[in-house]
């Protein structure tokens, strides 16, 4: 029980935010209206994926110093918890478009960025299904995933602020935090990041065993066949 | 040994409690907020209380999410027992 008290401190975040998400007070603002509650549950999806993405690159440099099978698998995981939690960004984010920009796809900076992102790390697990060699695909892989990291920096964080773009922050427009993230909004709003963070580490653990145990069935099975 | 044991899952159990009533505490600030008029906002939807509704089902969609978590993480735990033997 005593190592499982950060899954309930998710699970619990994530019901204060669903309940303060929805009841609580925020902002009136013209053409957002209610959908700024979406801070809570699109923006975080985002936050959550660069937070795992992050930790899956400090695992792909891990493996390249100390050449760990398990930093290895922990970084693959991460990165794939992340490509999902960015797969509802872009779909929870298209919606939130339709109905506040009057398109599913704009032509914006941050939307193709976050396009791009995701299709780079698609291009990571076809490279690490590309490669037969275990150590080779560890290696390749990993390298290839501090590449993926900086690009998703680039297209999330850096591209976005220098050109013209519909989302707060970006190209001159002031971003939430700025006024309309009010303190009202922050106190739901930064709980939800770690929430979802810790939910999303929680199935990415349970991937990781299930692999560690196939592992585990391989190395019994070779130890029978000798 | 066993009274440490029981010692520790007490204190496991008065940590949630903790969490629980700073979530209760946290969410109250709601019965007492108002803001400025002028906006379009579900308002109504609010003051006839249906948004509660919406609130409740998507709490136990994550429930149920929370549950099917917990029964695979105890699922992995008997598999991995099993294995280190």
């Amino acid at each position: 029980m005593k190592r499982h008290w950060w899954k309930a401190l998710g699970v619990i975040i994530i019901f204060y935010t669903i309940i303060q998400g929805f009841l609580g007070e925020v902002p009136h603002y013209f053409i957002l209206n209610e959908t700024i509650r979406n801070m809570y549950f699109h923006v975080t999806m985002w936050f959550a994926m660069i937070i795992l993405m992050l930790a899956s690159v400090i695992y792909s440099v891990k493996h390249l110093s100390s050449g760990s099978r398990i930093s290895d698998l922990k970084a693959k995981e991460l990165a794939l918890t992340g490509v999902v939690l960015s797969i509802a960004g872009l779909l929870t984010g298209s919606l939130w478009a339709k109905y506040t920009w009057g398109a599913f796809w704009v032509n914006d900076a941050k939307l193709n960025g976050a396009a791009v992102t995701f299709l780079i790390y698609l291009a990571y697990f076809i490279l690490r299904n590309s490669v037969e060699d275990e150590q080779k695909k560890g290696r390749l892989a990993a390298v290839y995933n501090i590449f993926a990291f900086v690009m998703m920096i680039v297209f999330l964080g850096i591209l976005p602020r220098m050109t013209d773009s519909l989302h707060p922050g970006n190209g001159g427009n002031p971003g939430f935090d700025q006024y309309d993230l009010d303190a009202r909004m922050q106190m739901v709003f930064r709980p939800a990041v770690i929430g979802w963070t810790l939910i999303a580490v929680w199935v990415t653990t349970l991937k990781i065993r299930y692999h560690q145990l196939l592992w585990k069935k391989e190395e019994m099975n070779d130890e029978l066949e000798n | 040994m066993m009274n440490w044991k029981i010692k520790k899952n007490s204190m496991m159990k008065n940590k949630i409690v903790l969490l629980i009533s700073a979530l209760l505490i946290l969410i109250s600030g709601n019965l007492v907020a108002q803001g400025p008029e002028g906006v379009e906002m579900a308002d109504a939807m609010r003051a006839n209380g249906k948004i509660y509704v919406v609130v409740a089902v998507v709490a136990i969609v994550f429930a149920v999410i929370t549950v099917y978590l917990i029964s695979i993480d105890r699922k992995l735990r008997k598999l991995e027992k099993e294995a280190g033997k």
